[in-house]
């Protein structure tokens, strides 16, 4: 079975919720739809307070063209334009909107019925994608179109679709390919109509046979579509890894993977990209995984773009005793919250419930030398080195090891036996060789 | 949930330790261990306790008395200092000797560079070198293996493999016992059986990888199969140096002592590759009858270079 050739670790995968149905969250009084995402520039508000808005009436504008739109998830009342803490800790502009009733776009077709036939061209369908703001849910948020629209001279041959989850705990996108699984094989050809390629290949980790299987009969009467079971091994969802196990090509350094003719395209985006397409339902929804060891009902949830997570947590059976930390998104690469008041993002993949024990880092010792994290480390770097010249500010150093190309996948913070903090260096260090970089550019202009 | 903990990701933790690698090691040596006991009786058993516990206490006290910092012995890195360095040893050699080797071994070799992962040289070679230079004859009068002996100073004493090799006309002993480790030397260093299960152990459990002991074995066998090959009269076989000496006891166990040697593969197999010329080179061609423990304290004094020049296979070169 194929992986990626470099590193990599295999976590407990604690894939609790596996299996469980999609539910739906119910409606609260009031969302807060952000405004910005993790990537790109954050959208301007078109609404104001006082404003009626229907369901997938856009409230956000796009600010230029790496950035993407914002839809209202509910009908109701703006009730103000304001800031937001969001998962990210910081304070970011918002709309807030008080809930009425449940009045969607009449544009937007609502029946379950699938629609297997697009008849939009190249443009009309990238001018969908790009109105309906849909960004990689994978939890990069990039926006979807700008990915979809290689630079001149450079030609997609083949379109990978993500559907590896390689994070512990998380089964949304599993779930997804269950109940949904011929519309993500539409998307993927709306997505290769788009990319004028012939091939496209679904990667799943193997320990997810029931959507290897399913999604494989599935895809037989989808010419050039093809399903790849995986071994498993984190970190496999990341791009260039993905790209490495699937076609044995490795995106250089610095550079994008379309530079060795891949695209790659998480599979909640594909779904995301039917439902734009051939709905005309702008992102305003996702499936997000509640989990945790001390979780008493594991489960996916269908959750509106704008709900405090604090309100998706009440509904699903609150915060268990003895909780520690909350994870927005999975163990390896999520963020702790500071609490449950932050808004349900596009990115928002799952909340994860650790345990006090669990949750406490153990005090870090001296390093032994023991190299386990340069074996596991899936962009062959060094991070014990890394972490000592970030420690030491030497950033000229970190930048000749190649500090850029860490994909900050924390596979050696949790390989390594003596507990050391290397990835939180490697991160500071990263951001500082980053800025140095961008410094020198624009002075060379 | 009064308070929730924030801290930046990974958010979960492997659960490996450094004292989870240390009884690993410990583990992996026992079956050595026990071949030494069984063929060197009360004297192996001695200087084995000895050895450890001097290692164990003298790191206790320096951490303690001299540094002032919080002592780590529980992290079992004192013990398989002592360990190795018994297993390195004659089993009648004094035991103020083996005080003296472990003084060193700690106080020296680790802790004056700031204790584990900081030494530069293998702790426990670095003492059994002192030893070897301090008290040549000590250390290279090798009891004659007799099972289970209560015998310990007064020990009978002959020649090892090696020094037969040497210049005495004595005959080499069989393979077989090679193997099982019935012939004079080191306590723990005469049956390449029990060091093999260890490494073997060392290698499922992901404590070591191949790369550096089967770097050092393919080196021996090809140097020393081209010297056999040009004149098997003077040379002996690749099998012989293979099974002779601290040979594989060096190449599992003390090459690949974490804070001594490379951090990535490729740098691993040139330490290898090092090591194993070096110590056919000085078996061969030098004044002793045996160069492992040298050949790894000079490519220990490389790592650092083959640290800074040989990176590990960078992801998209």
């Amino acid at each position: 079975m194929k992986t990626f050739r470099i590193g990599g670790i295999h976590p407990e995968e604690n894939k609790l919720s596996a299996g469980q149905r999609i539910k739906t969250i119910t409606l609260p009084e009031r969302v807060v739809i952000p405004l910005a995402h993790y990537s790109g520039r954050p959208s301007n508000a078109v609404v104001k307070r006082g404003d009626q808005v229907k369901v997938g009436q856009l409230i956000g504008k796009a600010d230029g063209y790496v950035s993407a739109n914002v839809h209202s998830s509910v009908s109701g009342k703006v009730a103000k334009v304001d800031v937001q803490l969001d998962a990210s800790g910081y304070k970011r502009p918002a709309v807030f909107i008080d809930v009425e009733g449940d009045e969607w776009l009449e544009t937007i077709d609502l029946t379950p019925d699938i629609e297997r036939k697009c008849h939009f061209s190249k443009e009309e369908i990238l001018t969908k994608i790009q109105s309906a703001g849909i960004v990689g849910l994978g939890g990069a948020t990039f926006p979807a179109h700008v990915k979809l629209s290689p630079p001149p001279g450079k030609k997609a041959e083949v379109l990978i679709i993500n559907a590896v989850e390689c994070e512990p705990y998380l089964t949304c996108d599993h779930q997804l390919m269950m109940e949904k699984g011929e519309e993500i094989l539409v998307g993927v050809t709306i997505l290769m109509k788009v990319l004028e390629v012939k091939k496209a290949v679904i990667g799943i980790e193997n320990n997810k046979k029931d959507a290897v299987e399913h999604l494989s009969k599935i895809a037989q009467s989808y010419p050039g579509i093809s399903v790849e079971p995986l071994k498993v091994r984190y970190p496999q969802g990341g791009e260039k890894q993905l790209i490495d196990a699937i076609l044995k090509r490795q995106v250089p350094s610095g550079k994008i993977p379309i530079e060795v003719g891949a695209v790659v395209m998480n599979v909640a985006t594909t779904f995301a990209v039917y439902e734009a397409v051939q709905k005309e339902k702008p992102l305003i929804e996702r499936v997000m995984t509640i989990s945790g060891k001390d979780v008493k009902k594991p489960g996916n949830y269908l959750v509106r773009l704008g709900v405090y997570l604090s309100e998706v947590v009440k509904q699903t059976g609150g915060v268990p005793k003895g909780t520690g930390k909350i994870i927005g998104g999975g163990p390896m690469m999520g963020r702790s919250l500071m609490n449950l008041d932050v808004p349900m993002a596009k990115g928002s993949a799952g909340i994860v419930f650790v345990n006090e024990k669990e949750a406490l880092r153990k005090k870090d010792k001296n390093c032994i030398r023991c190299a386990k994290c340069v074996t596991v480390c899936p962009m062959g770097l060094e991070p014990y080195l890394l972490m000592n010249q970030s420690e030491r500010e030497m950033w000229i150093e970190m930048e000749r090891n190649r500090v850029m190309d860490c994909i900050e996948c924390g596979s050696c913070s949790y390989t390594c036996p003596s507990n050391r903090p290397l990835l939180d260096y490697i991160r500071y260090g990263k951001s500082t060789v980053g800025l140095r970089i961008r410094k020198r550019q624009t002075e060379k202009v | 949930m009064d308070k929730l903990i924030i801290s930046p990701a990974p958010h979960i933790h492997g659960g490996d330790s450094i004292e989870k690698n240390m009884r690993g090691v410990i583990i992996a040596l026992i079956p050595a261990l026990l071949v030494g006991f069984y063929f060197f009786g009360l004297g192996a058993l001695i200087v084995t306790l000895v050895s450890v516990i001097s290692c164990v206490l003298f790191e206790y006290l320096i951490q303690r008395f001299l540094l002032k910092t919080e002592p780590t012995i529980t992290d079992g890195s004192a013990v398989i200092t002592g360990l190795l360095l018994a297993m390195n040893l004659p089993s009648n050699i004094p035991f103020w000797m083996v005080i003296l080797g472990a003084l060193f071994a700690i106080g020296v070799a680790k802790m004056s560079f700031g204790g584990l992962g900081n030494n530069p040289f293998n702790p426990a070679l670095a003492g059994r070198v002192f030893l070897l230079i301090s008290f040549p004859v000590a250390m290279t009068s090798w009891p004659v293996p007799s099972p289970l002996t209560t015998s310990y100073l007064d020990a009978q004493t002959g020649a090892t493999a090696l020094s037969i090799l040497q210049g005495s006309d004595l005959d080499i002993p069989a393979i077989t016992d090679l193997l099982i480790g019935k012939m004079g030397g080191s306590l723990g260093e005469i049956s390449a059986i029990a060091i093999l299960i260890g490494f073997i152990y060392l290698l499922v459990k992901k404590i070591i990888s191949w790369h550096i002991p089967i770097s050092i074995l393919v080196t021996v066998a090809l140097f020393t199969g081209i010297l056999h090959g040009s004149n098997p009269a003077a040379f002996a076989s690749p099998m012989f140096h293979l099974l002779t000496g601290g040979l594989l006891l060096g190449a599992v166990f003390m090459a690949t002592d974490y804070a001594t040697s490379p951090m990535n593969p490729r740098g691993m197999i040139i330490y290898g590759i090092g090591i194993g010329i070096i110590t056919v080179v000085i078996r061969e061609f030098g004044a002793y009858p045996e160069g492992v423990s040298f050949a790894i304290l000079i490519m220990n004094a490389f790592t650092p270079l083959i640290n800074k020049y040989v990176k590990p296979r960078r992801f998209s070169k």
